[in-house]
């Protein structure tokens, strides 16, 4: 019996004593681990989304605050004028989830272009969101609130080979995208007008 | 018979260097190592784990009751992954997604669960320091000199450097699954020639 307690006991406190080793050390390091994950995964989709702004849409960001959460909004100039932002907002895909950034025209409400930011997906099958134009391209053009669906489900979008799940998992995030770009939309147009001029 | 704590941190170097003589830890030594990069990165990852883990699971080793020792070990070692993997995030991201699910992989890595249950858990606190990085230091090298060999062949580069000269056709097979094999096969050799067995 002393035997029973003392192996339960030494294991709680060791379990305990790591849970709270990490998640102070998870507190301290989040910031950092943002700024990296904004330098080296975020930078380049939004740059590729946002390919020939005027601006830096990575310096040129504001936030806002959606329910409990923040959300950043990255800033995009054409023809002098700030009227492109880029967020992420994510669905469930085969390995968690999969992170998307979307690039929205404030004047016309239509999507400008889409990448794939952070995602757990099969190397070879639905880590192709990255690379394949054929996919990501499908959406430019098409109204943010659209609410975007694979073929499968009776939609519109041609899903990446052997990736239904992967698929599934993009136009969920645009979906999403949309209901919380209709709802911030007021925001998000006060705040564009500080970058304009 | 008790051995100084200069001979313990030495022989992990060479009589019992891990991924050549004991033949453990062989996942991280043939994925990784497609460049010195790499390499170095995944070894210093290990030897951090190693150092930690050991010291710790040397301090415990009079509480740590028998039956659930590999539980109590396990968890030692996972938090210091855990703790690696933030602090990889947070400094060197680059070499982070290079090495991606290799790191958290550390967990199951033979050699750390090979030296707390061989070493840590009979010896004192400062031979099981010497112990760890002792083995941690042969680790990186090895994985190193692994690296270096694929990397000048496959890619004709050193640490990112070219070595060869543009005209130099890159011997790819070197970086591919198969030419890990080949490599760590004939370094074995190469060391039993050496060691005269």
């Amino acid at each position: 019996m002393r035997e029973i307690i003392k192996m339960v006991v030494v294991l709680t406190i060791l379990s305990t004593a790591s849970g709270g080793l990490l998640a102070a050390l998870r507190n301290s390091t989040q910031e950092r681990i943002d700024l990296q994950v904004l330098q080296f995964v975020k930078g380049p989709a939004i740059k590729k989304i946002l390919e020939g702004a005027a601006n830096d849409p990575i310096t040129d960001r504001f936030a806002i605050a959606d329910g409990e959460t923040q959300r950043s909004f990255f800033v995009g100039k054409f023809n002098g004028k700030a009227n492109v932002v880029a967020f992420e907002d994510f669905g469930t895909g085969f390995g968690g989830n999969v992170g998307l950034m979307v690039a929205v025209d404030v004047d016309t409400d239509k999507v400008v272009g889409i990448a794939a930011t952070t995602h757990n997906e099969t190397p070879g099958f639905g880590a192709s969101i990255e690379t394949d134009k054929g996919f990501t391209g499908q959406f430019v053009g098409m109204p943010i609130t659209s609410a975007p669906k694979v073929t499968k489900d009776g939609g519109k979008i041609n899903a990446l080979t052997g990736s239904t799940v992967t698929s599934r998992a993009a136009c969920a995030a645009i979906s999403k995208a949309g209901e919380a770009y209709q709802r911030l939309k007021p925001e998000i147009q006060k705040q564009l007008k500080t970058f304009s001029g | 018979m008790a051995k100084t704590i200069a001979q313990e941190f030495t022989k992990g170097l060479w009589n019992e260097i891990p991924p050549f003589r004991l033949v453990l830890g062989l996942c991280p030594t043939l994925a990784v190592t497609k460049s010195v990069e790499g390499g170095i990165g995944m070894g210093i990852a290990t030897t951090f784990v190693l150092l930690f883990s050991n010291a710790l699971i040397s301090i415990l080793r009079n509480i740590i009751p028998p039956k659930v020792r590999i539980a109590c070990y396990i968890i030692v070692i996972a938090t210091f992954v855990t703790v690696v993997e933030l602090l990889m995030q947070a400094y060197t991201y680059a070499i982070f997604r290079q090495l991606g699910i290799f790191i958290p992989l550390i967990v199951v890595n033979c050699i750390l669960l090979g030296r707390a249950e061989a070493f840590a858990s009979k010896n004192k606190l400062l031979p099981s320091i010497a112990d760890g990085l002792g083995m941690g230091i042969g680790f990186t090298l090895s994985l190193a000199s692994l690296g270096a060999i694929r990397e000048i062949f496959g890619y004709g580069t050193f640490y990112g450097m070219h070595v060869f000269g543009p005209s130099f056709e890159p011997f790819t097979f070197m970086v591919e699954a198969p030419g890990a094999f080949v490599c760590l096969g004939l370094m074995l050799c190469l060391m039993n020639l050496a060691g005269g067995k």
